[in-house]
């Protein structure tokens, strides 16, 4: 390649071929305060174009179909026209699904990646289904029910700051370092699909834990978790915040509270505050 | 247990001159001065001096001198009085020995073995004091190619232009976190980058939401493993989002900012409870490859609605020029890129000491990685770690930097005197520490005017040296390695920064 | 300096390859051939996880005319005739070629710097003492020394009855360049979208990368690629293009051809368990993971990767030990999919009798008339 070099140069994989917004009219419907958002083909941008769109011609109440995959859906509504959407959502939610999110409120029919309500500040997440690797992650307030189970690092560095305490509350089980460096919030963990005798799935539960509080229903060992937290059976007080979150979870997911109820709850609690202030020499 | 160590540094008190006023016990956050009413007399305790020089400073008699203690164990190259006294404190406490500021170990200064170039009789140098001199630097993606239309009342542009942000002079200030420095600190920084047109970077302990209209159009925001302090509204209020990697002084570990610096404010301002340690894992969760940072990428894309230039920090490091390749693929606006030399408020020292490599060979590395693939347009690139002049910083830009972040020499300005005990907390000139007693001693005031006089002389030396070269528009030296020559540097060294030897 | 060479010092070695990429692989296990258009589709669902440098297709049952031929596909850059001869005077010299033609491109569709790309199915010719090797040896051989020896040449494809199709660009572009949905059926698609971050702009570059019938997609970067690499070198296996993938090829070839060892077992020396999980393990159970970390430690891969690997009659995938990078898997009938996002297989098989996430390290294994698969359901979510 003598002479003038070929150069690949750069292409931009998440917008190359985006249409503008203006282009996707077909794709939606509003009528008054309510819209329908048909997901299939579009593209991650476009999708998130088109809901602002709706957004701005007053939809509150939005219906998306055929979501396969595309992400940050939520993310781009916060604080246009200091308004709360209602997003529904069919199909498979794409990565980071609610990121940021700072009061909409989203539920999922179907399945969720990874990163659910990563770093999300206000709203509500529900999840008909799984969700994928570190949901809630630096989650900073607001709910998410997840009805099935959640995969690895759920609720990793979960904060909360006076009255603004982040709840997270998952139906099934969790894979592998749940509650990593958790700094705040209340994280419920329900098991209702474990096969009786077995134990939670996840390892290394609470490893650098410093804050919040995990409930666990189901048989979880010592072994099980990080060396940051003990567990410890619930008081009355405990039971009064798991009844009322275990009550939203089954509400919204046609359950049985008392059902829920019924199971042996405790909870993991951080044994410090500072798990690491004696590692250093000052 | 009776400590072993050494005391660092020796007080001398010249008693003649001491007038026992105790200025000097006042200033001193450690204890290193006592009145004592039974002799009345001034006793020091060296083995807590950490050779700030407040007391040195502020002794109204001139009659205290602090310098290193004499004491000397015998002289060893290899087992040095610092090594033995580390293992002596490791072999007290058990502990991961911490440190503060930039890496302070004798490896080579490229900086200083780079000169630059002048004008002489071919093509005539410009005066600045009478001449336009240009400094004005644009931050984020460039397009390959514009589309114009002709229309009835001029031209038009039509292309779509990516989100840039113009500073005044190539020089910002790094990102230093309300936390690891004082409020008066930060906000110090604050007022001077609004005053000199530049940025200012709020690392990840947030921005206070006071300080958010007046100063957010100057505010680097970033977004870091801990996500302190982080919601959209904080985003949006800034100029450009970063992304924090890594850091010169720690690249590959996180940073606990410890339970006693985490007040009031701090915990208010990065959403945690008061006094419990604030905790940035080492890498960010959700990013384990580079397309995961695509996906924070284009997340912060989404949450500030296409609006603002993402920024991706990264410490330099062994593959620093395919990393940096893959951040701008991955559609970073701008990468940052911290060397060894880079500072801290906090890092275990043997990282900071061992880990990373010289900021300038990253760097020239970097853009000629991105000119040999096409896309050095593509992104801009801010080099950071030890800038201590504006020579330096011309040489970098010379080298391929857009612009430079300092932080070292901003704290110096504000009166840091590089004691590296920047994470007890007790910083004795207010800059480092969150105790009210020591932070109020900082006017941010007086140091916003100090930064913004350390700009100003360095804005004019860097024109002057423009000048000299028959340069009126940084631009035209940025990336201009013909203006740099290399003295005392081995071929490898000359080959990796694309700089001819001198003479050559 | 007597006795050294420069070019023997690590420190001249081209870099290990960085990228991260998307992943996709489908299996019949019924053995029944189905079109592309399934594997290109759900590739394109997940395009942000590449950046279009790279695109590649492993596709096995394609050739069942020449079935029992090793089918080289060969790459000449720089569309240089004179190295073709070379190369053709090599193949005839080492085995009998039944066939050769040019694999056939879509003139439409313009990708970067293309090379001229051909296909030979040929038979070993064996001569002298190459006849104690096996066809197999032989053929790694032969296809090594065109690799290393003629530039400009690249053989990217060895494999009997399948085929690699890769080249610069997103996948669906090389798959309308190769006119994969149009002129090939298989049992099982492997598909990789490449972000790398070294050699953009080398078709040999892009993955998958194969050695025989095996083939390997990856995503991730291994932080002991150093150590695996010169602990495989010490075996023969000398890498050519410093990546990833490549010191994971031939650490299955090493482990699971030359060795034997089921992929069920490999899996635990990829992706070992912690100490103290193996501490907990019962007696039996606790020797074979500590053995295994003992003798293969050097081929222990630290750090973040999900890998689909393939071969006739089997397709596995795997995660690192902590899953740092996620796999889903699939399931409907006969059909068993892999991807790197649950929506890509949604997106072209939206009834799924089921999908999980494995469990990390735990490897899910796709085998011709088998349920294997649902094993890995264990401890899934």
């Amino acid at each position: 390649m003598a002479g003038l070099a070929l150069k690949v140069g750069l292409r931009d994989m998440f917008l190359e071929g985006s249409r503008h917004v203006s282009e996707l009219g077909g794709y939606a419907t509003v009528s008054g305060s309510e819209a329908w958002v048909d997901a299939l083909n579009l593209k991650h941008k476009e999708l998130n174009d088109l809901l602002r769109e709706v957004v701005s011609q007053g939809a509150r109440d939005i219906t998306v179909k055929n979501v396969f995959g595309q992400r940050y859906i939520g993310t781009r509504l916060n604080g246009i026209f200091g308004c709360k959407v209602n997003l529904s959502i069919f199909g498979t939610a794409g990565n980071d699904l609610g990121a940021f999110l700072n009061g909409q409120k989203l539920t999922i029919y179907g399945n969720a990646q990874d990163g659910v309500g990563n770093t999300m500040n206000e709203g509500e997440i529900i999840v008909h289904g799984k969700a994928g690797d570190v949901a809630a992650m630096s989650m900073r307030g607001g709910k998410i029910f997840i009805r099935n189970n959640v995969g690895y690092r759920t609720a990793i560095h979960m904060k909360e700051y006076n009255d603004k305490i982040p709840v997270l509350v998952i139906g099934g089980t969790a894979q592998d370092f749940f509650g990593e460096y958790m700094a705040g919030g209340i994280v419920i963990l329900l098991g209702l699909g474990l096969a009786e005798g077995k134990n939670h799935n996840a390892n290394y539960v609470g490893t650098g834990m410093h804050g919040g509080v995990i409930f666990v229903r189901g048989n979880i060992e010592k072994s099980q978790l990080g060396k940051d937290v003990g567990i410890y059976a619930t008081d009355d007080r405990d039971m009064e915040i798991v009844r009322q979150y275990s009550g939203e979870f089954a509400q919204r997911f046609g359950l049985d509270t008392e059902e829920i109820l019924q199971g042996q709850f405790r909870k993991i609690l951080p044994l410090s505050k500072r798990p690491y202030g004696s590692i250093y020499a000052y | 247990m009776y400590s072993y160590l050494l005391p660092e540094f020796a007080i001398e008190r010249k008693t003649e001159r001491c007038i026992k006023c105790r200025v000097c016990e006042r200033q001193c956050p450690v204890g290193g001065h006592k009145y004592d009413p039974d002799f009345d007399a001034m006793l020091s305790y060296e083995e807590v001096c950490v050779g700030c020089q407040r007391c040195a400073v502020f002794c109204p008699t001139g009659a205290l001198c602090v310098q290193p203690h004499q004491s000397q164990y015998k002289l060893n190259y290899s087992w040095t009085r610092e090594k033995l006294q580390d293992l002596k404190k490791q072999a007290e406490t058990g502990g991961v020995i911490l440190t503060g500021s930039g890496n302070d170990k004798p490896f080579k200064v490229y900086w200083d073995h780079l000169v630059l170039n002048a004008s002489q009789v071919t093509n005539p140098s410009i005066d600045p004091l009478r001449e336009p001199m240009e400094l004005k630097t644009f931050l984020g993606k460039k397009p390959d190619s514009l589309e114009i239309d002709l229309s009835e009342d001029g031209y038009e542009i039509k292309s779509e232009l990516n989100p840039n942000k113009m500073i005044e002079l190539p020089v910002a200030f790094s990102a230093m976190s309300y936390g690891a420095i004082s409020y008066q600190a930060f906000l110090s920084l604050a007022m001077a980058a609004k005053e000199m047109g530049t940025l200012f970077n709020t690392g990840e302990g947030g921005l206070p939401l006071e300080m958010r209209e007046k100063y957010g159009k100057n505010a680097v925001v970033q977004c870091a493993s801990g996500r302190f302090g982080v919601d959209s509204e904080y985003f949006n209020c800034a100029s450009i989002v970063e992304i924090k990697i890594g850091q010169g002084a720690k690249p590959g570990i996180g940073g606990h900012l410890p339970g006693e610096k985490v007040s009031f404010n701090v915990a208010r301002n990065r959403m945690i409870p008061e006094g419990t340690d604030a905790l940035s894992p080492a890498p960010q969760h959700d990013i384990y490859s580079i397309e995961d940072l695509s996906m924070l990428i284009y997340a912060l894309k989404e949450v500030t609605n296409y609006t603002k230039p993402i920024s991706v920090k990264i410490a330099a490091v062994n593959h620093v020029a395919a990393i940096a390749s893959g951040i701008v693929r991955a559609g970073a606006d701008i990468i940052a890129i911290d060397g060894i030399r880079g500072g801290t408020g906090s890092a275990p020292k043997i990282i900071r000491d061992n880990v990373g490599i010289p900021l300038e060979l990253a760097l020239a590395a970097v853009d000629k990685r991105l000119r040999d693939e096409g896309i050095r347009n593509k992104c801009s690139v801010i080099a950071a770690g030890g800038f201590r002049c504006s020579g330096d910083v011309l040489k970098a830009i010379a080298l391929g930097a857009d612009a430079v972040y300092i932080g070292t020499a901003a704290l110096v300005a504000m009166g840091c005197t590089l004691c590296q005990k920047c994470y007890t907390g007790k910083c004795s000139w207010g800059v480092c520490t969150q105790d009210p007693y020591l932070s109020k001693r900082l006017n941010p005031e007086i140091a916003s005017a100090k930064l913004v006089n350390m700009l100003r002389s360095w804005e004019h030396e860097i024109k002057e040296m423009l000048g000299g070269m028959g340069i009126n528009a940084i631009e035209s030296i940025r990336g201009n390695r013909d203006h740099l020559r290399g003295v005392g540097l081995e071929g490898w060294e000359l080959d990796v920064l694309g700089v001819k030897g001198a003479g050559e | 300096m007597a006795g050294y060479e420069r070019k023997n010092s690590e420190r001249y070695l081209p870099d290990q390859g960085r990228e991260a990429c998307g992943l996709f692989g489908v299996m019949n296990t019924s053995g029944k051939r189905f079109p592309g258009n399934v594997a290109i589709s759900a590739i394109k669902n997940i395009k942000v996880r590449g950046n279009g440098l790279g695109g590649g297709f492993a596709v096995y049952g394609i050739y069942p005319d020449y079935k029992d031929y090793y089918a080289l596909h060969i790459m000449f850059e720089n569309k240089r005739r004179e190295v073709k001869t070379v190369v053709e005077r090599y193949l005839t010299e080492n085995f009998n070629v039944a066939y050769d033609e040019q694999i056939p491109t879509n003139p439409q569709v313009s990708l970067f710097h293309p090379p001229l790309v051909w296909r030979y199915f040929v038979t070993p010719e064996k001569k002298g003492d190459e006849k104690d090797f096996s066809d197999d040896e032989f053929v790694v051989d032969k296809v090594m020394h065109i690799n290393t020896s003629i530039d400009d040449a690249y053989v990217f494809s060895s494999g009997k009855n399948m085929g690699v199709f890769k080249g610069v660009g997103f996948p669906d572009e090389i798959a309308d360049y190769f006119l994969l949905d149009k002129l090939y059926e298989g049992y099982i698609w492997t598909v990789h979208s490449r972000f790398p971050t070294n050699t953009p702009g080398w078709w040999g570059g892009a993955h998958p990368f194969s050695i025989l019938d095996w083939t390997v997609v990856h995503n991730g970067e291994i932080s002991s690629y150093g150590t695996n690499r010169r602990f495989l070198e010490m075996y023969g296996y000398y890498c050519t293009l410093y990546t990833d993938t490549e010191v994971m090829a031939y650490a299955v070839d090493f482990l699971m051809r030359r060795q034997g060892l089921p992929i069920e077992v490999v899996s635990k020396i990829f992706a070992p368990p912690m100490w103290d999980t193996i501490d907990q393990m019962r007696e039996k159970e606790k020797r074979l993971n500590t053995t295994l970390r003992m003798v293969y430690g050097p081929l222990l891969l630290n750090g973040p990767f999900t890998v689909i690997v393939a071969r006739h009659n089997e397709m596995f995938g795997i995660t690192d030990r902590i899953r740092l990078r996620p796999i889903t898997a699939g399931a409907k009938d006969d059909m068993v999919y892999l991807s790197s996002e649950e929506a890509a297989i949604r997106s072209v098989a939206p009834d799924l009798d089921f999908a999980w996430t494995p469990h990390g390290g735990n490897p899910v294994v796709v085998r011709m008339n088998s349920t294997d698969h649902l094993l890995s359901m264990d401890n899934s979510i």
